[in-house]
């Protein structure tokens, strides 16, 4: 029991990292038609910048204030990259979803390259203050303090996120174009503007997807192809909440965080299964097409 | 026009094959073009490389098929490629079978593998369709990583065992030659497997799907068997790269044969040589591979460790140095390698009566 | 200003077949301007075109500017307001959100619509995914006049609708007509000789007749030309 807990909220705080990867993904995908494999780079760069902001400010602003700094930074980073990418790559390939893929396949290949080069391919480690490493006692389980940092981001994130697309001029214009991006267009809007808007969006929350991951769950250690590997995850989920859905991928998120952290526990442990808990993942996405072949949440066309 | 620059094609094709046959026996000292360990022509370490070469250009062509003619986008060649390496190490080198029936296993496993998870990923079309294939290439991967019945021994990677394979095949270097035509063989059959499927009826209609998928639906067609046929048999091509590989290297990782890295160099090999033209591919995939081998290299030379730091930085990454020129090329020549060197046709789809005729005789 | 559109020789091909095969023709500003033809001659793709929502050779002036080569918002910027042939509401937006979506500039006319159309005020909130077929084209007909636009096109408003709601719609259209051009599609020959003056018909992607709405009372032309009887 004491266990379960320990896992559950485990679970719930990798729940929250998939899910600022995979809205983001999910939104960019629903209303652009673009698969970003830039994505898990655009978190690789928010955890370099945080690591960035983290080491070079003078260390006598203390190790909280550095990493609330090195978190804006990490968010910071990620919309900005994204946003340059939208504007000078993905822009002038409107209408050629094909060429849009390859050309995120090969800025995440030449800038993680850039990565391994200027940072090395070992690991980097973030300085964070105490607080963060220490457990919390509760129900009779310890659980690591990191997990409610994840936890609390994502569950901020999912609130301002519905909030600006329900009540934003702009949220409106991204649920219409997610539908239908030519009425939008036929009303006079000029899409390509949400479109370079999606991507700082998505493109912020994977970077505070990338430091996140980096706390709670990589011992504060910053590598070159990290956000490739959660990339993966994030594709798994933006499939099984239904592409272009915010709530799937919240749901879906969680559900993917879950199974993951229960089934290598339990399961994983056995000589043989060690990748149970990824497997699962996958299993899971097969049944989900199998029963609902657009998702959880997905609309049917 | 159209029959001289073909018989160019040939010819040069032909040359090229000539020349790669005789490598083996030109014992020439390049500096420049082959770098550092590597530079005369029929070493050890060359050999590798050119076979790597043939071996990926053989996948290239045959993603080309799936990818380039039938617009199928598969994000899981890799699958393949890995079923070909492992089932083949583990008959091998678990199991002590013989070559010929470790072979016709793997081709086995590949065949029933392709039919089931081609049927179920072609149920969706689009991305849809690329990410379902990444999710089954994902699942294997974590499959063979996790070492079930320790088949695959995980991470640490699976050793070929030389012992039941034919003594001009066994490890040793002197043997590097043989493994070098064998891949050359691999490439030259994959290639006229390609060739006379995309020139066939069949070849006619995968560009048909790749066209206007709806309109064979009206003309009565169900794309669907059509589509199969080019995933299955890109797949089996895929797979009988990933034997050649562990003929030539000897050692199955997963991170390296398995992982969604390879299937990425293959799409980026087939569109840097130009999707949709075959001889592009080939040479895709040829320049791929020599140029990463080369960079790796060359990034690790005296003279580069002098450049100032932005420089050499980049300049040392070979994955950088990739990356960069695939963006450029999608941005600026998506015809890829081959657009540049001739003004090529694309191969347009047929008009409605001309299909639907065409169509007749399948 | 004389003419609201003028088109030249445009043609437009999709996935390999050549769907409109030099269109000419002029819409004069004011009043109805209707495009006949039988199920699949290219009307809704000339409407497409004109908004360039598909991609297409040849010429196409909107009020006088060369506009071929534009992107869609920028066309519709000149003052068009455009009704697609199957509503195109956004499901997922509630009726206000759908409103709210279309407004530009200052001039929005939200009590005219709402007088035109009093049931879409009273289902604000509702999801236009389940509203009727009626109420939806209501919806779409009022984003494209909320903003007083000086060019309408209006693609088969009666499509599926019952006879009185046709009616209806019919009369909102003569109102808007009194002070915007309008581009209509339409297949119920009772609507176009309602409202328009001018008539077009398409056949395979060309132009086959241009002329007066009135030349819709000879039944042998409107039988060639449409292949149904005069009697709608
Ligand atoms: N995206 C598309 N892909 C393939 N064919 C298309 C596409 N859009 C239109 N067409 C074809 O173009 C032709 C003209 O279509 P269009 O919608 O303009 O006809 P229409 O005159 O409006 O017909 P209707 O009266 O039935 O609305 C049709 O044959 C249609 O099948
Ligand atoms: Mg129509």
């Amino acid at each position: 029991m004491n266990i379960f807990l320990v896992l559950t909220f485990s679970g719930v705080a990798l729940g929250a990292i998939y899910f600022l990867a995979a809205s983001g993904l999910s939104l960019i995908y629903g209303l652009m038609d673009v698969l970003n494999f830039a994505h898990g780079l655009f978190m690789t760069l928010g955890a370099y910048a945080g690591y960035e902001v983290a080491t070079r400010l003078p260390s006598s602003l203390g190790a909280p204030t550095l990493i609330v700094l090195a978190i804006i930074g990490a968010t910071l980073g990620g919309g900005l990259a994204a946003g340059i990418t939208e504007l000078v790559l993905i822009r002038p390939l409107y209408g050629k979803p094909i060429s849009q893929i390859l050309i995120t396949i090969g800025l995440d290949l030449a800038v993680v390259g850039l990565l391994m080069g200027g940072f090395g391919s070992t690991a980097l480690q973030i300085p964070v203050p105490l607080w963060l490493i220490e457990p919390t006692h509760i129900g009779g389980v310890f659980i690591p303090n990191a997990n409610f940092l994840a936890i609390g981001g994502g569950a901020v994130v999912l609130l301002g996120l519905e909030w600006f697309l329900s009540r934003t001029r702009y949220g409106i214009i991204i649920r219409a174009g997610v539908e239908n991006r030519e009425m939008v267009r036929a009303l006079g809007i000029d899409v390509g503007r949400a479109f370079t808007l999606v991507f700082v969006i998505g493109g912020a929350m994977a970077g505070l997807a990338g430091i996140l991951y980096t706390i709670v769950f990589t011992g504060d250690l910053v590598s070159p192809s990290q956000g490739d590997s959660l990339l993966i995850f994030a594709f798994i989920v933006v499939v099984i909440g239904g592409l272009g859905s915010i709530r799937g991928s919240a749901v879906a998120a969680l559900v993917v965080a879950l199974l993951q952290e229960y089934t290598s526990f339990y399961i994983g442990g056995h000589s043989g299964w060690a990748q149970i808990g990824d497997l699962s993942t996958v299993l899971l996405l097969a049944v989900v097409l199998e029963l609902r072949p657009r998702g959880l949440f997905g609309r049917v066309a | 026009m159209r029959w001289p620059s073909r018989r160019i094609g040939l010819l040069v094709g032909g040359a090229f094959l000539a020349l790669f046959i005789v490598v083996p026996f030109i014992g020439l000292h390049v500096p420049w073009v082959l770098p550092g360990t590597l530079d005369i022509v029929n070493s050890t370490g060359t050999l590798e490389v050119l076979a790597l070469c043939f071996m990926f250009a053989g996948v290239a062509v045959g993603y080309d098929m799936m990818f380039g003619y039938t617009g199928l986008m598969s994000l899981g060649p890799v699958l393949f490629f890995a079923t070909g390496t492992y089932v083949f190490d583990i008959a091998l080198t678990r199991w002590e079978w013989a070559l010929l029936p470790a072979l016709l296993l793997t081709l086995g496993v590949s065949l029933a593998l392709a039919v089931v998870l081609g049927a179920v990923a072609l149920r969706v079309h689009g991305i849809a369709f690329a990410m379902v294939t990444l999710a089954f290439a994902q699942a294997f991967y974590f499959l063979v990583e996790s070492n079930p019945h320790n088949l695959t021994a995980g991470d640490t990677g699976l050793s070929l065992s030389y012992t039941r394979l034919p003594s001009f095949l066994s490890g040793a270097v002197s043997n590097t030659r043989n493994l070098y035509w064998i891949a050359l063989a691999f490439l030259v059959i994959a290639y006229a497997v390609v060739w006379l499927v995309t020139e066939s009826v069949t070849g006619r209609v995968f560009v048909a799907i790749r066209e206007n998928e709806r309109r064979l639906d009206v003309l009565g067609v169900r794309p669907f068997r059509f589509k199969l046929v080019s995933f299955v048999v890109s797949s089996l091509i895929a797979t009988g790269g990933g034997v050649v590989y562990i003929l030539v290297i000897g050692t199955a990782v997963p991170s390296v044969v398995a992982s969604t890295t390879v299937t990425l160099s293959i799409l980026i090999m087939v569109v840097l040589g130009g999707a949709g033209t075959r001889w592009g591919a080939v040479v895709g995939a040829m320049v791929y591979v020599y140029l990463q081998q080369y960079l790796d290299k060359v990034g690790a030379e005296p003279s580069f460790t002098r450049l100032p730091a932005v420089l050499r930085v980049p300049l040392s990454e070979p994955q950088f140095l990739l990356g960069a020129i695939f963006v450029l090329f999608v941005l600026f020549a998506p015809g890829g390698i081959a657009s540049l060197v001739v003004r090529h046709r694309s191969r347009r789809a047929l008009g409605a009566p001309a299909l639907s005729s065409l169509i007749r005789k399948v | 200003m004389t003419n609201a559109i003028e088109i030249n020789d445009l043609h437009v091909t999709i996935a390999g077949s050549h769907i409109l095969q030099g269109v000419s023709l002029i819409v004069p500003s004011g009043g109805v301007t209707a495009i006949l033809g039988r199920n699949g001659v290219g009307k809704t793709t000339t409407l497409r075109a004109i908004l360039g929502l598909v991609a297409s050779s040849g010429q196409i002036k909107v009020f006088d500017h060369e506009v071929s080569s534009w992107p869609t918002h920028r066309i519709v910027r000149l003052g068009i307001g455009y009704v697609p042939e199957d509503r195109d509401v956004f499901s997922g937006l509630t009726v206000e959100e759908n409103l709210r979506l279309a407004e530009s500039g200052a001039e929005v006319q939200y009590d005219e619509v709402f007088s035109l159309f009093p049931e879409l005020k009273k289902r604000g909130r509702q999801r236009a995914g389940t509203l009727s077929g009626g109420q939806q084209q209501m919806l779409s007909i009022a984003r494209a006049l909320l903003n007083n636009r000086p060019l309408l096109l209006v693609d088969e408003p009666s499509k599926g609708l019952a006879p009185k709601i046709v009616g209806e719609f019919a009369g909102v259209l003569e109102r808007a007509a009194e002070h915007s051009t309008v581009l209509l599609v339409e297949q119920n020959l009772s609507v176009v000789k309602r409202l328009a003056q001018r008539i077009v018909v398409l056949d395979h992607g060309e132009v086959v007749h241009r002329g007066e709405a009135r030349d819709l009372d000879d039944p042998t032309l409107v039988r060639q030309l449409l292949g149904v009887t005069g009697a709608a």
